[in-house]
């Protein structure tokens, strides 16, 4: 099987197979979602009439009625066409668009700030190993160490005192000033990407030590290698062995941890739009598991597994482009 | 008979910086290398030969140290110009072939695209129609078919590759080509065959070039003159068939000696005895606690290499004498 046909037949099994999870873990509670939003109203101390009445006519409009097996074709069948229902604390907002207007927050941010720290430190990384490279960045190593230990959430926080509480130079949290209607002026962009800053730092900042200190290991690893001295024979430019010869070659292993590490990234910057208050997927999940809001956690669950499935897919189809070796 | 003189190495010392000592792995090596031959140099593993070869286009990897000497090619010592000049001598003065193993070219890269690599770095006026033209005349030159221009390394075999390694080295005709080994990596027919296509290759340009290797029977067929190398030190240099008719060192008529010939059938003898470690030479010189022939002064006074003949030279006090 050619190997783009496999590389997609994968992805469409793990989104199926996420999808399912999605749909059996819920069910695997007792009681169902009608029920608990009765149950919670009831603890308010609010009293609810008919109830049962209540109930059984949410569970045919929602089709819980019907039999397991229905349920799930008829769920499988919707969520493929992305169709997640409704938001229980946005309602009548659907789950779909609920996802569709955190989405941009979260992909200017994590997308930027991701590929910021891929690219700087796959080229920090090789330039550290690199004998001809100025000495001073060895300094960096021991900063590298720190910054790949320390999770997201706490490099947040710590920004987030520094630059917001202590220094008050930026904002504290949000995606723009709340007082503020989003429009595409320039003194509103320029908000935006003050509001940015802080937890665009924090993801660059913490990814960054992971992706240099891979790289340098490559890099040290291939300084031996045959084909390095005889790019020097040849009288070839250092940038062009450099470029062309030793990173285009260490690239190949940071490929594929790029493509391992897409889920650790995904859910480590949901934590950094927490702490940042920013309206992107990663916040819209945390106010739907505090709402128990539980349409909207599946969508936003199955959507964050989509992300990283496609994300997946994208570096697997990209791989054999870099690598020849692949047989396609 | 004077001959040009295309590489001169005086007295070249190379040493690797360990921890606690300097091993002296080129110790004060002089030869010359003349237009249009082919020099070969035969040496036990670990005598030098490799870090001699990196050497001599300055290609050496810390720990390893140029102490002393020069290496000059045509007019200029190469020890002495500064990186950007070294650069530009590299592969138009002076190229290389590696040894045949899998790891030379990039296995990332198109040939072609590792091929005018070397181009681009040293002609800018070339047009891509003027490259490609001289590509595919090379890989016609060494026996290849123009469609592995095209190709990445993998997709090719060992004989191949080191056949696209001969056609890169001669890209920009370089005056001197050293090849390191160039055939150990290949079974004994394509070694045959690329051994063959080098001294086409060599005639064709009339470069001059140098071959290590330690298959005494392959050299013998491919080099003009032989030099052996022992414990760092160039101990013997010859005509071919000077060489293997009268062979003047101890240690090469040991070498000769355990060569299995076609018409004698007698045991494979080898030479008793190992080469010793670099870290710990014995006094005098390095090969008396092997030779069999070897007096007291072998043992208190290194000997140095002399001119014999006309055209050979050689480190053995006892020849010296001989002949005095
Ligand atoms: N990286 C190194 N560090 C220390 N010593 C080395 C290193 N590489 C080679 N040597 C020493 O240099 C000597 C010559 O090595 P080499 O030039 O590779 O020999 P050859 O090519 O003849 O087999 C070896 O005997 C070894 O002791
Ligand atoms: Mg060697």
């Amino acid at each position: 099987m050619p190997y783009f046909v496999r590389r997609l037949i994968m992805f469409v099994v793990v989104v199926i197979f996420a999808a399912t999870l999605n749909f059996i873990i819920p069910r695997l509670a007792p009681g169902d979602p009608i029920s608990s939003v009765l149950e919670e109203l009831r603890a308010r101390g609010q009293t609810v009439q008919a109830e049962d009445d209540i109930v059984a006519v949410y569970r045919e409009r929602f089709g819980l009625d019907k039999p397991l097996h229905e349920q799930y074709i008829s769920y499988l069948v919707n969520t493929l066409q992305f169709d997640l229902g409704y938001s229980i604390s946005y309602f009548p907002q659907t789950v779909e668009s609920a996802l569709l207007n955190a989405l941009p927050w979260t992909i200017g941010l994590l997308a930027v700030s991701t590929f910021m720290a891929f690219a700087l430190g796959t080229l920090l990384g090789a330039l550290l190993a690199w004998p001809r490279a100025p000495q001073f960045l060895q300094g960096l190593i021991p900063l590298f160490m720190l910054l790949s230990a320390i999770p997201y959430y706490l490099l947040a926080l710590l920004l987030m005192y520094v630059f917001g509480f202590l220094l008050k130079v930026l904002p504290l949290g949000g995606a723009y000033t709340s007082a503020t209607v989003p429009s595409l002026s320039l003194p509103f962009i320029l908000d935006v990407i003050k509001h940015g800053i802080l937890p665009g730092l924090s993801i660059t900042l913490a990814g960054l030590g992971f992706w240099a200190l891979g790289m340098r290991g490559t890099m040290v690893t291939i300084q031996g290698e045959d084909y390095l001295t005889l790019a020097e024979a040849k009288g070839l430019r250092d940038r062009r062995i450099f470029f062309g010869y030793a990173v285009r070659n260490a690239l190949l292993p940071q490929i594929t941890a790029l493509a391992i590490a897409l889920g650790s990234v995904a859910s480590g910057a949901v934590l950094v739009e927490v702490v940042f208050n920013y309206p992107g997927v990663g916040w819209l999940l945390y106010n739907a598991l505090r709402s128990s809001d539980y349409y909207l956690i599946q969508g936003v669950a199955f959507f964050l597994v989509l992300t990283v499935a496609l994300a997946v897919l994208v570096v697997d189809l990209i791989y054999p482009l870099l690598d020849p070796r692949i047989v396609r | 008979m004077t001959q040009d003189v295309s590489l001169q190495v005086n007295n070249l010392r190379v040493h690797y910086h360990t921890q606690d000592q300097a091993v002296k792995a080129v110790d004060d090596v002089t030869f010359s290398l003349y237009a249009g031959e082919r020099l070969g140099i035969v040496g036990e593993s670990g005598s030098g030969k490799s870090t001699l070869a990196l050497a001599l286009m300055r290609l050496h990897k810390p720990p390893a140290k140029i102490e002393g000497g020069e290496v000059i090619l045509g007019e200029t010592d190469i020890l002495k110009v500064n990186r950007e000049q070294m650069r530009q001598v590299r592969w138009s003065e002076i190229s290389f072939i590696p040894q045949g193993s899998m790891n030379s070219l990039n296995p990332v890269m198109k040939i072609k695209h590792q091929m005018s690599d070397a181009i681009k770095a040293h002609q800018q006026g070339w047009t891509q129609q003027k490259i490609s033209d001289r590509i595919s005349d090379l890989l016609g030159r060494v026996g290849l078919s123009n469609s592995i221009a095209d190709m990445y390394p993998h997709e090719l075999s060992g004989g191949m590759k080191q056949r696209v390694c001969i056609a890169l080295a001669i890209v920009l005709e370089p005056r001197a080509i050293i090849a390191d080994e160039p055939t150990s990596a290949l079974d004994v027919v394509v070694q045959r065959v690329v051994i063959q296509t080098l001294n086409d290759i060599q005639q064709q340009l009339n470069a001059a070039m140098i071959i290590i290797g330690h298959d005494m029977g392959l050299m013998a067929q491919s080099v003009d003159r032989l030099a052996v190398m022992y414990a760092g030190k160039m101990v013997d240099v010859s005509p071919v068939s000077s060489f293997f008719n009268d062979p003047l060192h101890p240690y090469s008529q040991l070498l000769i000696s355990s060569l299995p010939s076609p018409d004698e059938k007698r045991e494979l003898t080898g030479i008793p005895g190992m080469q010793p470690s670099l870290l710990d030479l014995p006094s005098g010189c390095a090969f008396h606690p092997r030779c069999p022939i070897a007096v007291e002064k072998c043992r208190q006074q290194i000997p140095p290499l002399r001119q014999i003949e006309e055209s050979r030279r050689t480190a053995c006090h006892l020849v010296e004498e001989k002949l005095r």
